[in-house]
């Protein structure tokens, strides 16, 4: 194998891991967007997908379809429940008491997926078997083109959703001004449990379709979460393309590092770009100034 | 159609109103003069059920509507056009003002009717429709006023609550965004409840006025009479009384 071969195949399965970031990552970023508040728990909402995604269908062999839907409803009922029971009734703590609260709710679920699931790594097989393809000298296997292929589908829905249905503007309305918000009759925690929702949601399916790569256990969650929270970092904590660019960008960085320089460099590749964004940059890489009149 | 009876309201230990009563009727213009600090805001807020009030009546329409939320006040007909404006700055005009009929599209009512409420505040608000795909964020602040106007307009209200929307504009825009005000009670039959520090141009609008002092409605009377009242003229009409001013 040669150079460019090499760096191809490392471009090509760092893009499909930077999807799954970015899916994760735009998790993130609807939870802070309505609420202000960093959801550390996302990452279990992301191992929760992966897990009920084998409970359904490697243990109870429902088809593919009915597996991930219902893993995917699962892990957001999961989230909706994790409002209501932690952020809720903790509305009027400052920020930083919420965030600290996402982390100790993060425990609890990983805790809980334990003694359910144990602490074996489970494997989720390919959707469409495991057969390689070779693309330009690079191999490919078939589950990362469903990644691709989902994660594309749901960033546009995504996209869609929220710029061109009412539910979406009024999410879009509670970030920017919940007072107002609520003037023109928006029920602002409906809001917040509904980004919940989908943030939940989301991450599920990130984790349902990347466990049949990375394997998965009761503790992805927590380095796929920061994964994605520095995903959304890179993009300035936008719900969209800047995210999604994030993503892609620290999956392909990830797979260079690893490939380049060493595999044991992987995770470090990603912190330190995080804290690089931080130090020079805490607005995210894209983000333009706004022009706004006061 | 509007009748506050002895209410109380607290911002924590904060007695912000106390035992305020005043009534609007149908297709009248209100306003409240006071002070910063008066309690005028609180008013709008506590008839908006954002800050709820601790005890007293509000009726609206003969129905009590003094423990309800604030999309239930929305939904019964009462929008509030808040100080400051607070537009949905990152959106377009057009979103902001659709998100203004946001129950009315909860309730499913049909798209072809909350389009020509649209038309409606676009024929009101000539210059919203010119800039309608813009960011709110990029209007001048007069134009951020109407667009504030106009979402509340988009929810059809029966009784519109506006929080200064003079502050901070120029003459010519004021006289502008007042004339639309009085067209809509002429026109729409819309009752307005009107907050003003600009208490003259608002007299000169308005039937009757409320003069509030710390939380108290210390005076009630039509706007002929408050504009002729001394007391008024010295505290709320400004200096170009010399004759008062300069005693």
């Amino acid at each position: 194998m040669d150079f460019s071969q090499q760096l191809s195949q490392y471009l090509l399965s760092g893009l499909a891991t930077g999807a799954i970031y970015a899916l994760i990552g735009l998790g993130f970023a609807i939870i802070y967007n309505s609420t202000g508040i960093i959801n550390f728990a996302q990452g279990e909402f992301v191992m929760l997908g992966g897990m009920f995604g084998v409970y359904f269908y490697t243990v109870h062999q429902f088809p593919l379809v009915a597996a991930l839907l219902l893993a995917v409803l699962c892990a957001a009922a999961s989230g909706v429940a994790f409002e209501r029971l932690a952020i809720r009734p903790m509305r009027r703590a400052p920020p930083l008491g919420l965030v600290i609260i996402t982390i100790g709710g993060s425990i609890l679920v990983r805790g809980i997926a334990m003694l359910v699931w144990g602490k074996d790594t489970h494997a989720l097989p390919g959707f469409s078997g495991d057969e390689p393809i070779i693309l330009s000298g690079a191999t490919l296997l078939p589950q990362h083109l469903w990644i691709f292929a989902l994660t594309v589908l749901l960033i546009i829905a995504n996209k869609l959703f929220f710029q061109y249905t009412i539910t979406g503007k009024a999410l879009r309305a509670c970030a920017v001004n919940q007072r107002a918000a609520g003037l023109v009759g928006i029920d602002v925690r409906r809001m917040v449990m509904f980004s919940f929702l989908l943030a939940s949601g989301m991450g599920a399916l990130a984790g349902i379709i990347v466990a049949p790569l990375t394997m998965t256990s009761y503790d992805v969650g927590i380095m796929l979460g920061l994964k994605g929270f520095c995903a959304a970092i890179i993009g300035g904590m936008s719900n969209g393309i800047g995210t999604v660019l994030g993503g892609l960008l620290l999956g392909v960085l990830e797979a260079l590092g690893a490939g380049l320089i060493s595999s044991g460099y992987k995770d470090a590749v990603t912190f330190i770009i995080l804290l690089l964004i931080l130090f020079l940059r805490p607005q995210g890489l894209f983000s333009r100034g706004e022009s706004e009149r006061v | 159609m509007l009748t506050v009876k002895n209410i109380n309201t607290y911002y924590g230990q904060v007695h912000a109103l106390k035992n305020v009563s005043l009534h609007l009727k149908q297709g009248e213009i209100v306003t409240l003069i006071g002070a910063y600090g008066a309690g005028k805001t609180t008013i709008l807020n506590s008839l908006s059920a954002v800050t709820p009030v601790r005890n007293g009546e509000i009726t609206f329409a003969g129905e009590p509507i003094q423990s309800l939320a604030p999309e239930r006040i929305v939904e019964l007909g009462i929008s509030q056009v808040p100080e400051g404006r607070q537009v949905f700055k990152p959106l377009t005009v057009e979103d902001n003002l659709e998100l203004g009929a946001y129950l009315r599209y909860r309730r499913r009512e049909g798209r072809a009717r909350i389009r020509a409420s649209l038309d409606e505040i676009y024929r009101l608000f000539p210059r919203l429709q010119e800039r309608r795909r813009q960011l709110a964020g990029t209007l001048s602040g007069g134009e951020q006023q109407m667009l504030a106007i106009g979402r509340a307009l988009m929810a059809r209200p029966k009784l519109l609550l506006l929080d200064e929307p003079s502050m901070g504009l120029a003459p010519l825009v004021v006289q502008e965004i007042f004339a639309v005000i009085a067209a809509l009670t002429r026109d729409y039959g819309t009752t307005v409840l009107l907050v003003e520090q600009n208490a003259k141009a608002a007299l000169k609008l308005a039937s009757r006025g409320y003069v509030l002092e710390t939380g108290k409605v210390i005076l009630e009377e039509s706007s002929t009479e408050l504009l002729g009242n001394k007391e008024v003229q010295r505290a709320y009409l400004g200096k170009e009384k010399k004759e008062i001013w300069e005693r």
